[in-house]
């Protein structure tokens, strides 16, 4: 019997609130049908930290390009995926992640961990990335090839897309899926 | 020569992070740090929005836990109402709590950590996730699937989605439970109950010998948690208490909107997430630990029969309190049995169906504090509003951020065991990991401030440079 090459599937969060990857387990055993068909390498859900050598199939990426971190690794994971989806409202348009837009980044750790606001009034510029001026979606630094609506998208959603990817198709995310929020 | 380790980043654990282990000249181990590496600016946007967008918004913070942040936020507002709000809206948000724990701590269970023990601390890298969960025993795999699928559906039957329901309101809820909801849960509750008490079980006779539930390092702190008045666990009411490892009680009841009388806040120029203490102790002496553990140790008992069972087993006839991270687990598990006992109950009371939910009110009070236990530790939202409720400033403690100078000694002991004279040993990467897992920190809301966390360990010599970075690949 032949045996079918199971479909190669990486995710990744940036700036975001993990809730479009929980939306994604939402989808409960269907988990364990996915399981089957999927090898999953880098993730928040596995201890691969990197992408393998020869790239993945898919890529699903939540949470907006936030901080400099977030700039290289997007561009990583465009170069080494065929399929690059936007998994949710901060993905596809930046949402709650880009409401700091419009402050300056250095006032707004000031604010946060300066004198006014902490004991010690230590501020964090050491081995942590810096934050980028503005919050991006993702498309606007790298080509996606699908978006998935919905803060988070719904877990049916996200089954249908993944699925049809899985299978090679293309999916459907018309009509009534099409919605933010 | 020093050196420095880097693990990054930090995976299986909900955010981003990474961590350092400075090496001295004999290449020991220093000083170890966990760096949380997002920043979101909540803190500063959500100035001058309104009071009614607040539990929407903050929900956003974190998606693992969006219903403690809808619940803190709302509380923090019935305060700026000055209302009571209807007896069925509290049973209500308290069964939504509950929901969220058992959801939230099965997760962390079955979903993050359960790999480890069930697969084994050295298996495969590739596999050790939930997918090779799945392969290796579908059956349990998907009895923890089911027990958080539980926990979501009262969320989702409640508030109508599971991610940021749009339920809790400033003065009660916006929607009854119906009857044919009511059943539902009823209906399913003892197949949950089931796989509490045979995964409870089964962590109990793998896990037995205190030698086993050593893995990952221990130490004495403080145990911080809301408390019912007469000492027993508590999450969605009450005072704050905090006990000492001996088992003494060091702050019986304190009224959690005067917080900022007994924690503080400090910063520090390696990480995006603050370093909360007990004020009388000072920074960084005045370490305490909040979540499973830190509410198991801080209560005098619980007040539904199988949890207490439970309780006294743990203790073991013993006042001092196990200051072991992998009791995290232990009381995780402990907390889910309890949550489902409470939810048995309230789903009995007749009231919990009444359609009086939610009291009408403007703004009555220019400042309001909203405290309440999320699954990873008291959480506090603190807000100050003008007249016609816009927000004019916000203080947000978020529950992982207590455990920080925690979670940083843990990793530094658990380094000190596995990095011998330059030496690193097998095994050190994922039992570093595991010990912030144990945690099960929610780095998404500890970044609400800024971002995000991935987990590397970086090890640095003596001189300041950077020798090895481990990061698998
Ligand atoms: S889209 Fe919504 S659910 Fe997804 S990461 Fe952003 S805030 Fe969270």
């Amino acid at each position: 019997m032949a045996r079918v090459r199971k479909v190669r599937v990486a995710t990744m969060w940036f700036s975001g609130c993990s809730g479009c990857h929980m939306s994604l387990l939402d989808i409960d055993e269907t988990l364990i049908d996915l399981a089957g068909k999927i090898d999953l390498f880098n993730s928040p859900l596995t201890d691969l930290k990197t992408f393998p050598e020869e790239g993945v199939d898919v890529t699903l990426i939540e949470g907006a390009v936030g901080n400099e971190e977030h700039l290289a690794l997007v561009r990583t994971a465009r170069e080494k995926s065929k399929i690059l989806v936007a998994l949710g409202d901060c993905a596809v348009t930046g949402n709650v992640s880009a409401l700091r837009n419009g402050m300056d980044p250095d006032r707004l750790i000031e604010d946060i961990y300066g004198k006014a606001a902490t004991t010690n009034g230590e501020l964090p510029y050491e081995a942590v990335p810096h934050l980028v001026g503005r919050v991006r979606p993702l498309s606007e630094v790298v080509p996606v090839d699908y978006f998935l609506h919905g803060c988070p998208p719904p877990a049916h959603l996200i089954a249908k897309a993944v699925f049809a990817l899985v299978e090679g198709k293309t999916p459907d995310l018309a009509g009534p899926d099409l919605k933010f929020g | 020569m020093e050196r420095q380790i880097h693990i990054e980043p930090v995976t299986r654990v909900e955010g981003h992070g990474k961590i350092t282990v400075f090496l001295d000249a004999k290449g020991d181990v220093r000083d170890a740090r966990f760096h949380v590496t997002e920043l979101r600016g909540f803190e500063q946007f959500c100035v001058g929005r309104t009071l009614w967008e607040m539990p929407g918004l903050t929900a956003r913070i974190c998606g693992i836990c969006p219903v403690s942040h809808i619940l803190a936020s709302a509380k923090a507002c019935d305060a700026i109402l000055a209302v009571q709000i209807p007896p069925a809206a509290t049973l209500l948000r308290r069964l939504m709590n509950l929901g969220q724990m058992v959801q939230s701590h099965a997760l962390s269970f079955f979903y993050l950590s359960a790999p480890d023990f069930l697969l084994g601390w050295d298996s495969d890298p590739a596999t050790r996730n939930v997918v090779g969960l799945v392969a290796a025993n579908p059956q349990l795999a998907r009895k923890g699937i089911r027990l958080r699928a539980y926990g979501q559906e009262i969320i989702d039957r409640l508030g109508g989605r599971r991610v940021h329901p749009g339920w809790a309101v400033p003065g009660g809820v916006n929607q009854p439970l119906t009857a044919e909801n009511r059943a539902w849960m009823l209906e399913h509750l003892p197949e949950a109950l089931a796989t509490i008490h045979e995964t409870l079980g089964l962590f109990k006779s793998s896990f037995g010998s205190v030698e086993e539930r050593s893995v990952l390092a221990e130490f004495p702190s403080l145990y911080m948690g809301l408390s019912r008045p007469d000492g027993a666990w508590e999450h969605y009411a009450g005072v704050l208490r905090l006990v000492d490892a001996k088992g003494k009680v060091v702050v019986a009841a304190h009224d959690p909107s005067r917080y900022h009388e007994i924690i503080q806040e400090a910063s520090e120029a390696w990480s995006y997430l603050k370093f909360p203490y007990y004020v009388p102790k000072g920074y960084p002496n005045g370490m305490y630990r909040v979540g499973p553990l830190g509410r198991v140790n801080a209560c005098s008992h619980f007040a539904t029969p199988l949890a207490q069972a439970e309780l006294e087993e743990f203790r073991d006839g013993s006042a001092a309190r196990s200051g072991r991270v992998f009791d995290y687990h232990t009381t995780r598990l402990i907390e889910i049995l309890a949550a489902l006992e409470e939810i048995g109950e309230l789903l009995a009371d007749e009231r919990i169906t009444s359609p009086h939910v939610r009291a009408e009110a403007g703004i009555n009070a220019l400042e309001g504090v909203g405290v309440h236990e999320a699954p990873r530790g008291t959480l506090i939202h603190h807000y100050w509003v003008d007249s016609n409720g816009l927000i004019e400033k916000l203080n947000l403690i978020v529950s992982t951020g207590h455990n920080n100078l925690a979670m940083n000694r843990a990793v530094r002991e658990i380094a000190k065991s596995y990095i011998k004279k330059g030496k690193v040993s097998e095994g050190l990467l994922n039992r570093i990991e595991g010990g912030i897992r144990a945690y099960d920190p929610c780095l998404s809301c500890s970044v609400h401030a800024v971002g995000k966390m991935p987990l590397v360990v970086e090890v640095v010599n003596a001189a300041g440079e950077l020798e090895t970075t481990l990061a698998r690949d």
